[in-house]
């Protein structure tokens, strides 16, 4: 529906009313009755879309949310006509409240799409879907799958909820009702930039709406220092965007980029951010990425990082998270190196691929460490490794320049 | 994750396949689609000709030139492949293990990740 609005700008108005109106049928029918929901508010912004150009109305929510449960009746109508009528007669009978938007009825959505029952590839296109209003075929071209297999994972999506029906609690805690919510958008941030360093460009610009979602999230749960957390690790790391990417698409990590060409209205947002929610704050592990981010994005260039700081944000992050994550790992035995020197930190790796073998990214590290100490013919052998390990073509090209880079003679 | 998971055929096992094995084979792979499909895990698949049909280009070391395909006096070759998107790796490899060549002494599947994709305008 996306690609159908009531008018050629209005895009964004379309897409933030969407969500709203399906949150709030949610909250009146129940959680059991997502796939019901959505379709009835498919219905109503089609009819809006026929309607409105000719007598556009004073509230726009309020006009869509009456709609939409006109069309839910209709729908559970015609469903009880087919079905059993006993079984389906207290679907009307569910309380009428609560007209008044909710702050909290995005995040109500976003943890239904993101519930944990449900596939990860199941949560990551239904959020997309039924909150960031993007249409099947956008998504479909966003993960280069067909658009029925994005279909088919909406719609076992949406049984498996129905199925859950009333078994849906919700947890207490803020931060335990948004762990998986959280999870699921950082997974879509991440891979987004996966398929922008080793895929042609899409359409669909998946870290730009990962960061829509985190901020609709932000609005629902102000409270919560993880949500800003990863809010501005998502911003600080997006920033970088521009010199990530270097002659003929090649991949520039970190520690060759050129930082002026940081985008500074993410970088100032993403730090002010961080000195707004930090003090004082739980040290949960988004907002301890964000951290570390911040350290990078205050320094010019990599000599002049405060590597202690990092490492010692590392190190609390590997505790935070109970040293389950090789990765975390994995990068603070890198800042290690650029503190104690990479001869240390090279005995840190063995011991780390004793116990993970095939970590992602280990022997990438290993060699860019054999190439500091000079040791170019064990360089060489780990690049080579590194190449035939990793499934990111952008990482690949990058990996054999830095071999290339050794020497011809290796 | 996007997979291909290559099948390995060898002509002289499936001429030795009884009737039953071969449509219990047919009726394997058809079930493998429309699990998959159900799933949302299903891309595409295909099956090939016969190698005998295949012509390679190659360059001579000046100009590309076209043979006959390499692989006419292989006993296994590829005869197709389904493409998959799931999960990981361990995923890919238990649907593997339910295509019914898998259970076919003689015939193998190779599992690959896929590291670029780009499927056209859908």
């Amino acid at each position: 529906m996306t690609d159908a609005g009531p008018g050629h700008d209005s895009e964004g108005l379309w897409r933030a009313l969407a969500p709203q109106t399906l949150a709030r049928l949610l909250h009146t029918y129940g959680s059991s009755q997502f796939g019901v929901c959505e379709d009835a508010v498919q219905d109503a912004l089609l009819e809006a879309y026929v309607r409105w150009p000719a007598s556009p109305p004073d509230d726009p929510q309020a006009w869509l949310t009456a709609a939409a449960r006109r069309r839910y009746i209709d729908r559970v109508r015609s469903d009880r006509r087919r079905r059993d009528r006993e079984e389906r007669v207290a679907l009307l009978a569910a309380p009428l409240s609560h007209d008044g938007l909710q702050s909290d009825d995005t995040l109500l959505l976003l943890q239904l799409c993101c519930h944990p029952a449900l596939s990860r590839s199941g949560q990551v296109a239904l959020t997309l879907r039924a909150v960031a209003g993007l249409s099947t075929q956008q998504i479909a071209n966003a993960y280069q799958v067909p658009e029925a297999t994005i279909a088919q994972r909406i719609t076992r999506a949406k049984r498996r909820l129905a199925e859950l029906g009333g078994a849906f609690t919700r947890p207490a805690g803020v931060d335990e009702r948004m762990a998986p919510v959280l999870d699921v958008l950082y997974v879509m941030f991440t891979e987004a930039h996966h398929t922008t360093s080793g895929a042609p460009a899409h359409d669909t610009d998946l870290a730009a709406e990962s960061i829509r979602l985190v901020r609709l999230l932000r609005a629902g749960a102000p409270e919560s220092t993880e949500v800003a957390g990863l809010l501005a690790l998502m911003l600080l790391t997006e920033a970088r965007h521009p010199a990530r990417t270097g002659a003929g698409g090649r991949l520039v990590p970190l520690d060759e980029q050129d930082r002026r060409l940081w985008d500074r209205t993410a970088v100032e947002e993403g730090l002010a951010l961080l000195d707004a929610v930090v003090p004082g704050a739980e040290p949960g592990p988004y907002l301890l990425q964000a951290c570390i981010a911040g350290v990078h994005a205050h320094a010019p260039d990599t000599e002049s990082t405060d590597w202690d700081e990092v490492h010692a944000l590392y190190t609390v992050l590997e505790h935070a998270t109970g040293g389950r994550n090789p990765m975390i790992t994995l990068n603070r035995i890198v800042a290690a190196s650029m503190v104690h020197g990479p001869e240390d930190a090279l005995a840190l790796l063995d011991d780390l691929a004793d116990s993970h073998p095939r970590l992602a990214r280990l022997d990438a590290v290993r060699a860019h460490l054999l190439e500091r100490t000079g040791r170019t013919d064990e360089a060489a052998a780990a690049y080579r490794r590194a190449i035939a390990a990793t499934v990111n073509v952008a990482e690949q090209h990058h990996l054999r320049d830095r071999l290339r880079a050794l020497g011809p003679e290796l | 994750m996007k997979y291909l998971i290559l099948m390995h055929i060898d002509p002289a096992v499936l001429e030795n396949l009884t009737e039953e094995q071969q449509q219990l084979i047919g009726e394997g792979h058809s079930q493998f689609m429309a699990t998959t499909k159900e799933n949302g895990e299903f891309i595409a698949t295909q099956a090939l000709g016969d190698p005998s049909r295949s012509k390679v280009v190659r360059s001579n070391g000046e100009r590309p030139e076209v043979t006959d395909g390499p692989f006419v006096e292989a006993k296994e070759f590829m005869g197709g492949f389904y493409l998959l998107d799931v999960e990981d790796e361990a995923r890919a490899l238990e649907l593997a293990a339910q295509i019914p060549d898998a259970s076919i002494p003689g015939l193998a599947l190779e599992v690959r990740p896929v590291v670029f994709s780009d499927l056209g305008d859908g």
